[in-house]
């Protein structure tokens, strides 16, 4: 094996080697991004109307969030594999509902947490304002649940890019395969690209939920 | 239907159980691995938080520790440890695999930790304070059993983690059910690696449930080792939940 050689014998950040695979990094990067992306929105769309559904009909909280519990319990690897009969070996299909089943618990308890927030005066206000009940949703609880759905999303956010990289596994991956292709060469650099990229992607993520918040909550600001 | 008489029988076959590359020694030194990280996250990132919180200190650091490492990719961590000459795959992986699943458990466990001392009752460490309790009394005998419950909640969501992540440790050629995974993954043999997706699943399920029966035993238990300050705290702990 000449690997741990190559190794030794190469700097740290290698930037001949970033220059020449530019192009590879940059569709990793892209891959990455629209695996989360795709993933945070189908998340977000399941997400919303499942917690309203928890909310209004109690009884189905527990067996919603057992079931988004269990989704979150099962390691991403074993997920992907399981449910590859289903949906399609090596499929984008595959890294998808694994990715989105990740988000489920996040942000459906983030949505009802902040649901949760609309106490009996705010309802009784409601009500004496003339909302009808769809009204008093849209217009008064789901609003008021918005600070606690954003916390989710950048949480949610950050955990499926750093789950993107295992899917590299399954052929996918995003940077995860610059990660892979690091650790089969013995060579750092495109260990450390996949790393700082990834970081990097996480963080502007959560920064983008973070302006999206105060553009869309404009109360908070007032409030702070 | 198929697949999944192709699955029953990978389970019954007894070549799967038994031999150095079985389910037996593989879920075996996957639990090996995985209970030495969360020990030694368990004294590092408790230590650390329970200190922080104790002494009021490094607020900001520990809250926002558990976020910041959920940026990092393990994949990434474990491969870099691997191809760091000094790690490398010294015990069959167990090093490079052993110290990047640590620093995985660590944030969330501190965190935990930190917030868990932080939300022990004003009231009650006055009261303490009133007895005549010394700060290590007060921490000991007050503090700790008050936080110990959310501190556990940490370390189970820390354990699924390193259970899970554990499994990645095969593909650093350390032995484990993720190898079962790997293999058929590599082979084109979907039995093999849904099998051990399976095992795999099951193994951070048992963490999971074991960690809600401490994190159990744990609530009780913090109340009857402070018999005095018990009316008070259960009183506290209703207005919090």
């Amino acid at each position: 094996m000449f690997g741990p050689l190559l190794a030794s014998s190469s700097p740290f950040i290698d930037w001949t080697w970033i220059r020449a695979n530019a192009g590879v990094i940059g569709n990793a990067v892209a891959q990455h991004a629209e695996l989360t992306g795709i993933a945070i929105g189908c998340g977000l769309a399941i997400s919303i109307p499942t917690a309203l559904l928890a909310w209004r009909f109690h009884w189905t909280r527990a067996a919603i969030l057992g079931f988004a519990g269990l989704l979150y319990t099962i390691p991403s690897l074993a997920l992907f594999v399981l449910i590859q009969p289903l949906t399609g070996y090596f499929s984008l299909l595959t890294a998808e509902v694994a990715l989105v089943g990740y988000t489920l618990l996040i942000l459906i308890r983030n949505v009802l947490t902040g649901l949760d927030a609309a106490t009996d005066e705010v309802r009784e206000a409601a009500i004496a304002m003339g909302y009808t009940p769809t009204g008093a949703m849209t217009r008064v609880y789901f609003p008021l649940a918005l600070p606690s759905l954003f916390a989710g999303l950048r949480v949610a956010t950050v955990t499926v890019v750093g789950l993107v990289t295992i899917t590299a596994f399954i052929e996918w991956g995003g940077l995860g395969q610059v990660i892979i292709t690091g650790f089969n060469l013995y060579f750092y650099t495109p260990i450390i690209v996949g790393l700082v990229l990834s970081m990097a992607l996480a963080a502007i993520g959560d920064a983008t939920f973070v302006i999206l918040e105060r553009i869309i909550v404009k109360w908070r600001r007032v409030e702070a | 239907m198929d697949f999944l008489t192709g699955v029953a029988q990978w389970f019954t076959s007894s070549a799967n159980w038994s031999g150095p590359d079985g389910i037996v020694v593989r879920a075996i030194s996957q639990v090996e691995l995985s209970a030495a990280v969360i020990a030694a996250a368990i004294i590092i990132g408790v230590g650390i938080g329970f200190a922080l919180g104790h002494f009021g200190r490094g607020g900001f650091v520990a809250v926002n520790a558990a976020n910041a490492a959920r940026a990092v990719p393990s994949l990434a961590l474990l491969t870099l440890l691997v191809t760091w000459p000094v790690i490398s795959l010294k015990g069959s992986g167990f090093y490079a695999s052993f110290l990047a699943l640590v620093a995985l458990a660590i944030p969330p466990i501190l965190t935990n930790a930190y917030v868990a001392m932080r939300g022990v009752d004003a009231e009650l460490i006055e009261a303490a304070k009133a007895v005549g309790m010394s700060s290590w009394q007060r921490f000991i005998r007050v503090e700790v059993p008050l936080a110990a419950p959310l501190a556990v909640a940490g370390v189970r969501t820390a354990a699924v983690e390193v259970v899970a992540t554990s499994t990645l440790a095969a593909y650093v050629t350390f032995n484990d059910l993720g190898d079962f995974i790997f293999a058929g993954l590599a082979t084109n043999d979907a039995v093999e690696s849904f099998s051990g997706a399976l095992l795999v699943a099951g193994l951070a399920g048992c963490t999971d449930l074991a960690f809600l029966g401490l994190y159990r035993l744990v609530r009780p238990a913090s109340f009857r080792s402070t018999p005095a300050v018990s009316r008070v705290a259960t009183r506290s702990r209703t207005a919090v939940a």
